[in-house]
Protein backbone atom coordinates (compact mmCIF):
# COMPACT_ATOMS: atom_id res chain seq x y z
CA UNK A 1 0.00 0.00 0.00
CA UNK A 2 2.92 2.64 0.99
CA UNK A 3 4.62 1.51 -2.47
CA UNK A 4 1.38 2.28 -3.92
CA UNK A 5 1.51 5.50 -2.86
CA UNK A 6 5.34 5.48 -3.77
CA UNK A 7 6.65 6.06 -0.67
CA UNK A 8 8.93 3.22 0.56
CA UNK A 9 7.61 1.70 4.45
CA UNK A 10 11.63 2.56 6.06
CA UNK A 11 11.10 5.98 5.04
CA UNK A 12 7.46 6.32 6.64
CA UNK A 13 8.55 4.26 9.73
CA UNK A 14 11.83 6.47 10.46
CA UNK A 15 9.99 9.88 9.84
CA UNK A 16 6.98 8.83 12.58
CA UNK A 17 9.92 7.71 14.49
CA UNK A 18 11.58 11.33 14.47
CA UNK A 19 8.37 12.39 14.55
CA UNK A 20 7.48 10.16 18.03
CA UNK A 21 10.84 11.58 19.10
CA UNK A 22 9.97 15.08 18.54
CA UNK A 23 6.89 14.26 20.40
CA UNK A 24 8.01 13.03 23.02
CA UNK A 25 9.46 15.97 24.00
CA UNK A 26 6.82 18.68 23.31
CA UNK A 27 4.61 16.17 25.18
CA UNK A 28 6.80 16.61 28.71
CA UNK A 29 7.45 20.10 27.98
CA UNK A 30 4.21 21.29 26.92
CA UNK A 31 3.09 19.19 30.09
CA UNK A 32 5.49 21.22 32.34
CA UNK A 33 4.21 24.47 31.34
CA UNK A 34 0.34 23.61 31.65
CA UNK A 35 1.12 22.21 35.09
CA UNK A 36 2.62 25.68 35.77
CA UNK A 37 -0.01 27.99 34.86
CA UNK A 38 -2.89 26.07 36.20
CA UNK A 39 -1.69 26.72 39.64
CA UNK A 40 0.72 29.58 39.25
CA UNK A 41 -1.13 31.20 36.27
CA UNK A 42 2.24 32.16 34.78
CA UNK A 43 3.11 31.69 31.36
CA UNK A 44 6.79 30.16 31.88
CA UNK A 45 8.43 31.50 29.10
CA UNK A 46 11.95 30.31 31.09
CA UNK A 47 10.97 26.88 30.39
CA UNK A 48 13.14 26.47 27.45
CA UNK A 49 16.37 27.76 28.86
CA UNK A 50 15.31 25.39 31.86
CA UNK A 51 15.15 22.54 29.65
CA UNK A 52 18.62 23.48 27.88
CA UNK A 53 20.27 23.88 31.43
CA UNK A 54 18.93 20.59 32.37
CA UNK A 55 21.29 19.69 29.29
CA UNK A 56 23.87 21.34 30.24
CA UNK A 57 23.82 19.54 34.19
CA UNK A 58 24.18 16.41 32.97
CA UNK A 59 27.32 17.65 30.88
CA UNK A 60 28.47 19.41 33.33
CA UNK A 61 28.50 16.59 36.02
CA UNK A 62 29.90 14.17 33.36
CA UNK A 63 32.60 16.62 32.83
CA UNK A 64 33.43 17.98 35.83
CA UNK A 65 32.51 15.39 38.39
CA UNK A 66 32.42 12.04 36.07
CA UNK A 67 28.64 11.82 37.24
CA UNK A 68 27.07 10.04 34.30
CA UNK A 69 23.89 9.44 32.49
CA UNK A 70 21.66 7.69 35.15
CA UNK A 71 22.45 9.51 38.31
CA UNK A 72 22.37 12.75 35.98
CA UNK A 73 19.02 12.40 35.16
CA UNK A 74 18.15 12.29 38.39
CA UNK A 75 20.15 14.82 39.63
CA UNK A 76 20.05 17.04 37.30
CA UNK A 77 16.15 18.17 37.52
CA UNK A 78 16.69 18.25 41.00
CA UNK A 79 19.41 20.70 40.51
CA UNK A 80 17.94 22.63 37.54
CA UNK A 81 13.95 22.28 40.12
CA UNK A 82 15.70 24.13 42.71
CA UNK A 83 17.54 26.69 40.80
CA UNK A 84 13.41 27.49 39.83
CA UNK A 85 12.29 27.40 43.30
CA UNK A 86 14.95 30.13 44.11
CA UNK A 87 13.59 32.20 41.00
CA UNK A 88 9.96 31.82 42.16
CA UNK A 89 10.34 32.49 46.08
CA UNK A 90 12.24 36.01 44.86
CA UNK A 91 10.91 36.84 42.02
CA UNK A 92 7.89 35.51 39.91
CA UNK A 93 6.08 35.14 43.53
CA UNK A 94 5.42 38.92 43.19
CA UNK A 95 3.37 38.85 39.78
CA UNK A 96 0.33 36.55 41.22
CA UNK A 97 -2.05 39.49 41.43
CA UNK A 98 -0.48 40.83 37.97
CA UNK A 99 -1.97 40.47 34.75
CA UNK A 100 -0.80 37.05 33.07
CA UNK A 101 1.52 39.55 30.79
CA UNK A 102 4.15 40.59 33.32
CA UNK A 103 4.64 36.96 34.62
CA UNK A 104 5.50 36.02 30.57
CA UNK A 105 7.51 39.11 30.45
CA UNK A 106 9.88 38.22 33.64
CA UNK A 107 10.11 34.83 32.60
CA UNK A 108 10.80 35.62 28.90
CA UNK A 109 13.71 38.21 30.36
CA UNK A 110 15.17 35.75 32.77
CA UNK A 111 15.53 33.18 29.73
CA UNK A 112 17.22 35.74 27.78
CA UNK A 113 19.67 36.57 30.71
CA UNK A 114 20.69 32.50 31.35
CA UNK A 115 20.67 31.79 27.60
CA UNK A 116 23.40 34.56 27.54
CA UNK A 117 25.14 33.08 30.60
CA UNK A 118 25.64 29.93 28.44
CA UNK A 119 26.48 31.29 25.41
CA UNK A 120 29.28 33.81 27.32
CA UNK A 121 30.46 30.58 28.86
CA UNK A 122 29.96 27.71 26.30
CA UNK A 123 29.99 29.31 22.90
CA UNK A 124 27.35 28.30 20.53
CA UNK A 125 28.89 25.36 18.86
CA UNK A 126 27.53 22.68 20.78
CA UNK A 127 29.29 19.99 23.13
CA UNK A 128 28.51 16.12 22.44
CA UNK A 129 27.09 14.25 25.00
CA UNK A 130 27.55 10.48 24.75
CA UNK A 131 24.73 7.56 24.70
CA UNK A 132 24.96 5.66 27.78
CA UNK A 133 26.59 2.33 26.94
CA UNK A 134 23.65 0.36 27.97
CA UNK A 135 21.59 1.91 25.16
CA UNK A 136 23.96 1.88 22.62
CA UNK A 137 23.29 -0.16 19.37
CA UNK A 138 19.71 -1.12 18.06
CA UNK A 139 16.97 -3.19 17.19
CA UNK A 140 16.18 -4.21 13.88
CA UNK A 141 12.34 -4.83 13.58
CA UNK A 142 12.16 -5.85 10.52
CA UNK A 143 10.40 -2.99 8.66
CA UNK A 144 12.81 -0.91 10.13
CA UNK A 145 16.10 -0.31 12.55
CA UNK A 146 15.22 1.09 16.31
CA UNK A 147 18.43 3.02 18.14
CA UNK A 148 17.96 1.90 21.40
CA UNK A 149 18.61 5.38 22.96
CA UNK A 150 15.67 6.23 20.80
CA UNK A 151 13.34 3.84 21.86
CA UNK A 152 14.30 4.88 25.97
CA UNK A 153 13.64 8.71 25.55
CA UNK A 154 10.03 6.97 24.14
CA UNK A 155 9.08 4.94 26.71
CA UNK A 156 10.56 7.35 29.91
CA UNK A 157 8.64 10.23 28.34
CA UNK A 158 5.61 8.32 28.48
CA UNK A 159 5.84 6.79 32.06
CA UNK A 160 6.93 10.68 33.06
CA UNK A 161 3.71 11.87 31.29
CA UNK A 162 1.35 9.36 32.14
CA UNK A 163 3.08 8.80 35.88
CA UNK A 164 2.52 13.05 36.08
CA UNK A 165 -1.17 12.52 34.92
CA UNK A 166 -1.71 10.11 37.50
CA UNK A 167 -0.50 12.09 40.26
CA UNK A 168 -2.40 15.21 39.31
CA UNK A 169 -5.91 13.20 38.70
CA UNK A 170 -5.72 10.39 40.83
CA UNK A 171 -4.26 11.01 44.71
CA UNK A 172 -4.49 12.64 47.15
CA UNK A 173 -1.58 15.18 46.79
CA UNK A 174 -2.87 15.69 42.93
CA UNK A 175 -6.84 16.91 44.64
CA UNK A 176 -4.79 19.31 46.40
CA UNK A 177 -3.79 20.53 43.20
CA UNK A 178 -6.68 20.96 41.17
CA UNK A 179 -8.41 22.43 44.21
CA UNK A 180 -5.96 25.15 44.57
CA UNK A 181 -6.05 25.47 40.76
CA UNK A 182 -9.79 26.49 40.86
CA UNK A 183 -9.90 28.38 44.04
CA UNK A 184 -6.86 29.14 46.54
CA UNK A 185 -8.11 31.67 48.49
CA UNK A 186 -10.75 28.65 50.16
CA UNK A 187 -7.92 25.92 49.92
CA UNK A 188 -5.81 28.21 52.19
CA UNK A 189 -8.80 28.89 54.58
CA UNK A 190 -8.98 25.04 54.82
CA UNK A 191 -5.80 25.25 56.52
CA UNK A 192 -3.42 24.34 53.50
CA UNK A 193 -0.22 25.98 52.96
CA UNK A 194 -1.31 27.43 49.28
CA UNK A 195 2.30 29.14 48.23
CA UNK A 196 3.99 26.31 49.52
CA UNK A 197 2.22 24.24 47.13
CA UNK A 198 2.91 26.80 44.14
CA UNK A 199 6.39 27.15 44.71
CA UNK A 200 7.05 23.34 45.10
CA UNK A 201 4.84 23.00 41.63
CA UNK A 202 6.82 25.48 40.08
CA UNK A 203 9.97 23.20 41.02
CA UNK A 204 8.21 20.19 39.76
CA UNK A 205 7.16 21.75 36.29
CA UNK A 206 10.79 23.14 35.59
CA UNK A 207 12.18 19.79 36.67
CA UNK A 208 10.32 18.19 34.07
CA UNK A 209 11.96 20.66 31.77
CA UNK A 210 15.20 19.83 33.09
CA UNK A 211 14.49 15.55 32.27
CA UNK A 212 13.60 16.45 29.17
CA UNK A 213 16.97 18.75 28.58
CA UNK A 214 18.89 15.79 29.88
CA UNK A 215 17.10 13.24 27.55
CA UNK A 216 17.81 15.07 24.97
CA UNK A 217 21.41 15.63 25.74
CA UNK A 218 22.79 12.70 23.66
CA UNK A 219 20.29 13.17 20.38
CA UNK A 220 20.74 16.45 20.09
CA UNK A 221 24.22 18.53 20.84
CA UNK A 222 24.21 20.55 24.13
CA UNK A 223 23.96 23.99 23.11
CA UNK A 224 22.91 27.01 24.58
CA UNK A 225 20.00 28.04 22.19
CA UNK A 226 18.76 24.60 22.02
CA UNK A 227 15.81 25.51 24.04
CA UNK A 228 15.46 28.63 22.35
CA UNK A 229 14.19 27.09 19.02
CA UNK A 230 12.12 24.00 20.62
CA UNK A 231 10.18 26.62 23.01
CA UNK A 232 8.14 28.55 20.24
CA UNK A 233 7.28 24.86 18.62
CA UNK A 234 5.87 23.93 22.54
CA UNK A 235 4.15 26.82 22.72
CA UNK A 236 2.51 26.13 19.61
CA UNK A 237 1.79 22.89 21.09
CA UNK A 238 0.11 24.10 24.67
CA UNK A 239 -2.28 26.83 22.67
CA UNK A 240 -3.46 23.80 20.15
CA UNK A 241 -4.62 21.58 23.16
CA UNK A 242 -5.48 24.33 25.56
CA UNK A 243 -3.86 25.87 28.20
CA UNK A 244 -4.20 24.23 31.54
CA UNK A 245 -5.22 20.60 30.43
CA UNK A 246 -2.99 17.73 31.55
CA UNK A 247 -4.12 15.38 29.53
CA UNK A 248 -4.32 18.22 26.52
CA UNK A 249 -0.70 18.81 26.76
CA UNK A 250 0.47 15.16 26.47
CA UNK A 251 -2.17 14.31 23.83
CA UNK A 252 -1.13 16.85 21.84
CA UNK A 253 2.36 16.91 22.38
CA UNK A 254 2.65 13.51 20.48
CA UNK A 255 0.44 13.65 18.08
CA UNK A 256 1.40 17.24 16.90
CA UNK A 257 4.56 15.15 16.55
CA UNK A 258 3.52 12.56 14.60
CA UNK A 259 1.59 14.69 12.62
CA UNK A 260 4.96 16.88 11.86
CA UNK A 261 6.95 13.46 10.86
CA UNK A 262 4.14 13.00 8.71
CA UNK A 263 4.38 16.06 7.04
CA UNK A 264 7.88 15.56 6.14
CA UNK A 265 7.11 12.07 4.44
CA UNK A 266 4.08 13.63 2.63
CA UNK A 267 4.70 17.52 1.69
CA UNK A 268 8.46 18.22 3.27
CA UNK A 269 8.12 21.91 2.18
CA UNK A 270 5.26 22.08 4.85
CA UNK A 271 6.66 20.00 7.68
CA UNK A 272 8.47 23.03 9.50
CA UNK A 273 5.27 25.02 9.50
CA UNK A 274 2.53 22.30 9.94
CA UNK A 275 2.00 23.30 13.94
CA UNK A 276 1.82 26.53 13.68
CA UNK A 277 -0.88 26.05 10.36
CA UNK A 278 -2.83 24.51 12.88
CA UNK A 279 -2.47 26.23 15.57
CA UNK A 280 -4.26 28.89 13.53
CA UNK A 281 -6.92 26.56 12.44
CA UNK A 282 -7.54 25.72 15.75
CA UNK A 283 -6.98 29.25 17.12
CA UNK A 284 -10.16 29.93 14.61
CA UNK A 285 -12.55 27.19 15.29
CA UNK A 286 -11.71 26.25 18.98
CA UNK A 287 -9.86 29.52 20.82
CA UNK A 288 -9.86 27.53 24.32
CA UNK A 289 -7.85 24.52 22.49
CA UNK A 290 -8.61 21.34 21.51
CA UNK A 291 -8.71 19.91 25.49
CA UNK A 292 -9.67 23.72 26.96
CA UNK A 293 -12.61 24.36 28.69
CA UNK A 294 -14.38 27.83 27.82
CA UNK A 295 -13.45 29.20 31.84
CA UNK B 1 -21.15 55.77 78.97
CA UNK B 2 -18.14 56.69 80.58
CA UNK B 3 -15.13 55.88 79.74
CA UNK B 4 -14.93 53.93 83.23
CA UNK B 5 -18.24 52.10 82.50
CA UNK B 6 -17.17 51.34 79.04
CA UNK B 7 -14.12 50.14 80.64
CA UNK B 8 -15.93 48.09 83.06
CA UNK B 9 -18.27 46.80 79.79
CA UNK B 10 -14.71 45.09 78.53
CA UNK B 11 -13.52 43.81 81.45
CA UNK B 12 -16.72 42.35 82.16
CA UNK B 13 -16.69 40.17 78.82
CA UNK B 14 -13.19 39.32 79.15
CA UNK B 15 -14.09 37.58 82.36
CA UNK B 16 -16.62 35.65 80.82
CA UNK B 17 -13.96 34.58 78.58
CA UNK B 18 -15.42 34.66 75.17
CA UNK B 19 -14.02 32.38 72.66
CA UNK B 20 -14.15 34.62 69.75
CA UNK B 21 -14.02 38.99 70.65
CA UNK B 22 -14.57 40.62 67.63
CA UNK B 23 -13.96 45.15 68.36
CA UNK B 24 -14.46 47.42 65.64
CA UNK B 25 -13.36 45.24 62.87
CA UNK B 26 -13.24 47.25 59.44
CA UNK B 27 -13.02 45.24 55.87
CA UNK B 28 -12.71 46.46 52.64
CA UNK B 29 -13.08 45.03 49.02
CA UNK B 30 -10.51 46.78 47.16
CA UNK B 31 -11.52 50.81 47.48
CA UNK B 32 -15.03 50.04 48.99
CA UNK B 33 -15.26 50.13 52.75
CA UNK B 34 -17.72 47.65 53.96
CA UNK B 35 -17.43 47.58 57.64
CA UNK B 36 -17.25 50.11 59.90
CA UNK B 37 -16.60 48.79 63.17
CA UNK B 38 -18.23 45.46 64.03
CA UNK B 39 -18.24 44.45 67.77
CA UNK B 40 -19.55 40.79 69.36
CA UNK B 41 -18.43 37.91 71.55
CA UNK B 42 -18.97 34.50 70.96
CA UNK B 43 -18.85 32.28 73.93
CA UNK B 44 -18.01 28.62 74.23
CA UNK B 45 -20.40 26.55 73.27
CA UNK B 46 -23.10 28.74 72.00
CA UNK B 47 -24.10 29.18 68.44
CA UNK B 48 -24.80 32.67 67.60
CA UNK B 49 -26.43 34.20 64.49
CA UNK B 50 -26.03 37.19 62.35
CA UNK B 51 -29.23 38.50 60.93
CA UNK B 52 -29.73 41.79 59.04
CA UNK B 53 -30.87 42.83 55.25
CA UNK B 54 -29.13 41.79 52.19
CA UNK B 55 -25.67 43.30 51.77
CA UNK B 56 -25.78 44.54 55.50
CA UNK B 57 -22.08 42.64 56.02
CA UNK B 58 -22.88 39.62 57.30
CA UNK B 59 -20.79 37.41 54.99
CA UNK B 60 -17.91 39.68 54.56
CA UNK B 61 -18.07 39.72 58.38
CA UNK B 62 -17.45 35.92 58.13
CA UNK B 63 -14.63 36.16 55.57
CA UNK B 64 -13.16 39.35 57.50
CA UNK B 65 -12.75 36.86 60.70
CA UNK B 66 -11.92 33.93 58.41
CA UNK B 67 -9.00 36.39 57.31
CA UNK B 68 -9.98 35.88 53.53
CA UNK B 69 -10.36 40.01 52.82
CA UNK B 70 -7.51 41.40 51.15
CA UNK B 71 -7.50 44.48 54.23
CA UNK B 72 -8.89 44.18 57.56
CA UNK B 73 -8.34 46.48 60.28
CA UNK B 74 -9.75 46.45 64.42
CA UNK B 75 -9.52 43.53 66.41
CA UNK B 76 -10.42 39.83 66.24
CA UNK B 77 -9.45 37.42 68.97
CA UNK B 78 -9.49 33.87 69.23
CA UNK B 79 -8.87 32.04 72.51
CA UNK B 80 -7.28 35.60 73.29
CA UNK B 81 -4.69 35.33 70.32
CA UNK B 82 -5.33 37.91 68.09
CA UNK B 83 -5.60 36.99 64.40
CA UNK B 84 -6.20 40.60 62.98
CA UNK B 85 -2.44 39.97 60.97
CA UNK B 86 -2.51 36.09 60.23
CA UNK B 87 -3.61 34.09 56.98
CA UNK B 88 -6.31 32.14 56.35
CA UNK B 89 -4.32 29.32 56.92
CA UNK B 90 -3.18 30.20 60.21
CA UNK B 91 -6.44 31.07 61.04
CA UNK B 92 -7.80 27.80 60.04
CA UNK B 93 -5.28 25.88 62.29
CA UNK B 94 -6.39 27.72 65.29
CA UNK B 95 -9.71 25.24 64.72
CA UNK B 96 -12.08 27.96 62.89
CA UNK B 97 -13.85 26.42 59.88
CA UNK B 98 -15.90 28.10 57.31
CA UNK B 99 -18.60 26.88 55.12
CA UNK B 100 -18.82 29.74 52.64
CA UNK B 101 -21.82 31.37 51.18
CA UNK B 102 -21.13 30.28 47.60
CA UNK B 103 -20.80 27.20 49.12
CA UNK B 104 -17.28 26.74 47.03
CA UNK B 105 -17.59 23.31 46.00
CA UNK B 106 -14.62 21.98 43.23
CA UNK B 107 -15.54 20.96 39.68
CA UNK B 108 -12.24 19.30 39.22
CA UNK B 109 -12.79 17.01 42.37
CA UNK B 110 -15.28 13.78 43.04
CA UNK B 111 -17.63 14.18 45.41
CA UNK B 112 -15.58 12.09 48.03
CA UNK B 113 -12.23 14.56 47.20
CA UNK B 114 -14.45 17.12 47.92
CA UNK B 115 -15.38 15.61 51.41
CA UNK B 116 -11.43 14.56 52.23
CA UNK B 117 -9.96 17.72 50.95
CA UNK B 118 -9.88 19.98 54.31
CA UNK B 119 -6.91 18.17 56.34
CA UNK B 120 -7.78 17.32 60.10
CA UNK B 121 -6.72 19.50 62.04
CA UNK B 122 -7.73 18.30 65.38
CA UNK B 123 -9.13 15.21 67.16
CA UNK B 124 -12.39 14.56 67.18
CA UNK B 125 -13.86 15.52 63.50
CA UNK B 126 -16.87 13.13 62.70
CA UNK B 127 -15.89 10.10 60.61
CA UNK B 128 -16.43 9.78 56.88
CA UNK B 129 -19.18 7.09 57.95
CA UNK B 130 -21.10 9.29 60.03
CA UNK B 131 -20.97 11.65 57.81
CA UNK B 132 -22.37 9.29 55.00
CA UNK B 133 -24.85 8.25 57.47
CA UNK B 134 -25.84 12.24 58.26
CA UNK B 135 -25.98 12.68 54.59
CA UNK B 136 -26.87 9.67 52.60
CA UNK B 137 -27.36 11.52 49.25
CA UNK B 138 -23.31 12.48 49.36
CA UNK B 139 -22.80 8.46 49.70
CA UNK B 140 -25.05 7.96 46.79
CA UNK B 141 -23.17 10.67 44.72
CA UNK B 142 -19.48 9.61 46.19
CA UNK B 143 -17.67 9.27 42.51
CA UNK B 144 -19.33 12.11 40.61
CA UNK B 145 -18.21 15.09 39.93
CA UNK B 146 -18.73 17.76 42.56
CA UNK B 147 -20.36 20.17 40.83
CA UNK B 148 -22.81 17.63 39.41
CA UNK B 149 -24.99 17.76 42.72
CA UNK B 150 -27.77 19.24 43.21
CA UNK B 151 -27.90 22.49 45.07
CA UNK B 152 -29.16 20.99 48.03
CA UNK B 153 -26.51 18.54 47.88
CA UNK B 154 -23.72 20.52 47.15
CA UNK B 155 -24.65 22.83 50.04
CA UNK B 156 -24.87 19.23 52.12
CA UNK B 157 -21.39 18.38 50.89
CA UNK B 158 -20.24 22.14 51.78
CA UNK B 159 -21.43 21.41 55.62
CA UNK B 160 -20.15 17.44 55.75
CA UNK B 161 -16.84 18.51 54.60
CA UNK B 162 -15.64 20.81 57.41
CA UNK B 163 -17.33 18.94 60.43
CA UNK B 164 -14.17 15.82 59.36
CA UNK B 165 -11.87 18.15 60.05
CA UNK B 166 -11.85 18.63 63.69
CA UNK B 167 -12.32 21.68 64.12
CA UNK B 168 -14.48 23.41 66.64
CA UNK B 169 -15.49 26.59 65.81
CA UNK B 170 -17.73 26.72 62.30
CA UNK B 171 -18.42 29.93 60.65
CA UNK B 172 -21.97 28.85 58.19
CA UNK B 173 -23.28 31.03 55.85
CA UNK B 174 -26.75 30.75 55.09
CA UNK B 175 -26.35 26.89 55.57
CA UNK B 176 -30.11 25.72 54.90
CA UNK B 177 -30.49 27.68 51.82
CA UNK B 178 -32.36 25.96 49.07
CA UNK B 179 -32.30 23.08 51.18
CA UNK B 180 -35.61 21.04 51.08
CA UNK B 181 -37.55 21.26 55.01
CA UNK B 182 -37.31 18.03 55.28
CA UNK B 183 -32.98 18.34 54.95
CA UNK B 184 -33.37 21.45 57.03
CA UNK B 185 -34.26 19.44 60.03
CA UNK B 186 -31.76 17.21 59.63
CA UNK B 187 -29.15 19.91 59.45
CA UNK B 188 -30.55 21.90 62.37
CA UNK B 189 -30.44 18.47 64.19
CA UNK B 190 -27.00 18.17 63.35
CA UNK B 191 -25.97 21.81 64.47
CA UNK B 192 -27.93 21.35 67.82
CA UNK B 193 -25.50 17.62 68.49
CA UNK B 194 -22.92 19.49 67.63
CA UNK B 195 -23.46 22.31 69.88
CA UNK B 196 -23.90 19.58 72.78
CA UNK B 197 -20.40 17.94 71.62
CA UNK B 198 -19.45 21.69 72.84
CA UNK B 199 -19.17 23.35 68.95
CA UNK B 200 -19.05 26.98 68.94
CA UNK B 201 -20.77 28.62 65.70
CA UNK B 202 -21.58 31.52 63.91
CA UNK B 203 -24.36 31.12 61.56
CA UNK B 204 -25.91 33.65 58.97
CA UNK B 205 -29.31 32.83 58.46
CA UNK B 206 -32.45 34.31 56.60
CA UNK B 207 -34.51 31.11 57.67
CA UNK B 208 -36.00 33.03 60.53
CA UNK B 209 -37.45 29.82 62.39
CA UNK B 210 -34.46 28.02 62.04
CA UNK B 211 -32.23 30.57 63.93
CA UNK B 212 -34.68 30.42 66.45
CA UNK B 213 -34.66 26.84 66.88
CA UNK B 214 -31.24 26.45 67.07
CA UNK B 215 -29.69 29.58 68.19
CA UNK B 216 -28.83 31.48 72.20
CA UNK B 217 -28.17 34.87 70.97
CA UNK B 218 -29.13 36.72 67.66
CA UNK B 219 -26.86 39.79 66.45
CA UNK B 220 -28.02 42.40 64.30
CA UNK B 221 -25.91 43.74 61.32
CA UNK B 222 -26.67 46.79 59.22
CA UNK B 223 -24.24 48.61 57.12
CA UNK B 224 -21.09 47.27 58.09
CA UNK B 225 -21.56 47.24 62.35
CA UNK B 226 -23.25 45.09 64.57
CA UNK B 227 -26.38 47.62 65.89
CA UNK B 228 -28.54 45.13 68.28
CA UNK B 229 -28.18 41.66 70.19
CA UNK B 230 -31.01 39.86 71.11
CA UNK B 231 -30.99 36.82 73.42
CA UNK B 232 -32.68 34.02 71.81
CA UNK B 233 -35.46 33.63 74.80
CA UNK B 234 -36.34 37.44 74.34
CA UNK B 235 -36.99 36.84 70.67
CA UNK B 236 -40.76 36.93 70.92
CA UNK B 237 -40.65 40.24 72.62
CA UNK B 238 -38.62 41.89 70.26
CA UNK B 239 -39.99 40.50 66.89
CA UNK B 240 -41.67 43.49 65.91
CA UNK B 241 -38.20 45.16 66.45
CA UNK B 242 -36.65 42.47 64.71
CA UNK B 243 -39.17 43.02 61.50
CA UNK B 244 -37.82 46.89 61.76
CA UNK B 245 -34.23 45.84 61.24
CA UNK B 246 -34.79 43.27 58.53
CA UNK B 247 -37.40 45.02 56.74
CA UNK B 248 -40.01 41.96 56.74
N1 LIG C 1 -16.59 41.10 46.16
C1 LIG C 1 -17.13 42.29 46.47
N2 LIG C 1 -16.61 43.42 45.97
C2 LIG C 1 -17.13 44.63 46.29
N3 LIG C 1 -18.16 44.80 47.11
C3 LIG C 1 -18.72 43.72 47.66
C4 LIG C 1 -18.23 42.41 47.37
N4 LIG C 1 -18.98 41.52 48.04
C5 LIG C 1 -19.89 42.24 48.72
N5 LIG C 1 -19.74 43.56 48.51
C6 LIG C 1 -20.53 44.64 49.10
O1 LIG C 1 -20.35 44.61 50.49
C7 LIG C 1 -21.57 44.85 51.16
C8 LIG C 1 -21.84 43.74 52.14
O2 LIG C 1 -22.00 42.53 51.44
P1 LIG C 1 -22.18 41.12 52.14
O3 LIG C 1 -22.01 40.09 51.09
O4 LIG C 1 -21.32 41.06 53.34
O5 LIG C 1 -23.72 41.21 52.59
P2 LIG C 1 -24.61 40.12 53.31
O6 LIG C 1 -25.08 40.73 54.57
O7 LIG C 1 -23.93 38.83 53.39
O8 LIG C 1 -25.85 40.02 52.31
P3 LIG C 1 -26.74 38.75 51.83
O9 LIG C 1 -27.78 38.55 52.88
O10 LIG C 1 -27.35 39.21 50.55
O11 LIG C 1 -25.82 37.59 51.65
C9 LIG C 1 -22.63 44.98 50.07
O12 LIG C 1 -22.89 46.34 49.91
C10 LIG C 1 -22.00 44.40 48.85
O13 LIG C 1 -22.43 45.10 47.72
MG1 LIG D 1 -24.19 37.01 52.55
Amino acid sequence: MFELLGIPPQVLMGQLLIGLINGSFYAVLSLGLAVIFGLLNIINFAHGAQYMMGAFGAWMLLNYTGIGYWPALILSPIVVGAIGIALERTMISRLYKLDHLYGLLLTFGLALIIQGLFRNYYGVSGLPYAIPPALQGGQNLGFMFLPNYRGWVIIASVVVCFGTWFMIEKTRLGSYLRAATENPELVGAFGINVPRMITLTYGFGVGLAAFAGVLAAPIYSVNPNMGADLIIVVFAVVVIGGMGSIMGAILTGFGLGIIEGLTRVFYPEGSAVVIFVIMAIVLMIKPEGLFGNNA
Amino acid sequence: MTDATTMAAETGAASTNALLEVRGLEGWYGESHVLHGVDFNVHQGEVVTLLGRNGAGKTTTIKAIMGLLDKRRGSVRMAGQETISLQARHIARMGIAICPEERGIFASLSVEENLTLPPKLAEGGLSIDRIYELFPNLKERRRSQGTKLSGGEQQMLAIARILRTGSKFLLLDEPTEGLAPVIVQQIGRTISALKKEGFTIVLVEQNFRFAASVADRHYVVEQGKVVDMIPNHALDANIEKLHAYLGV
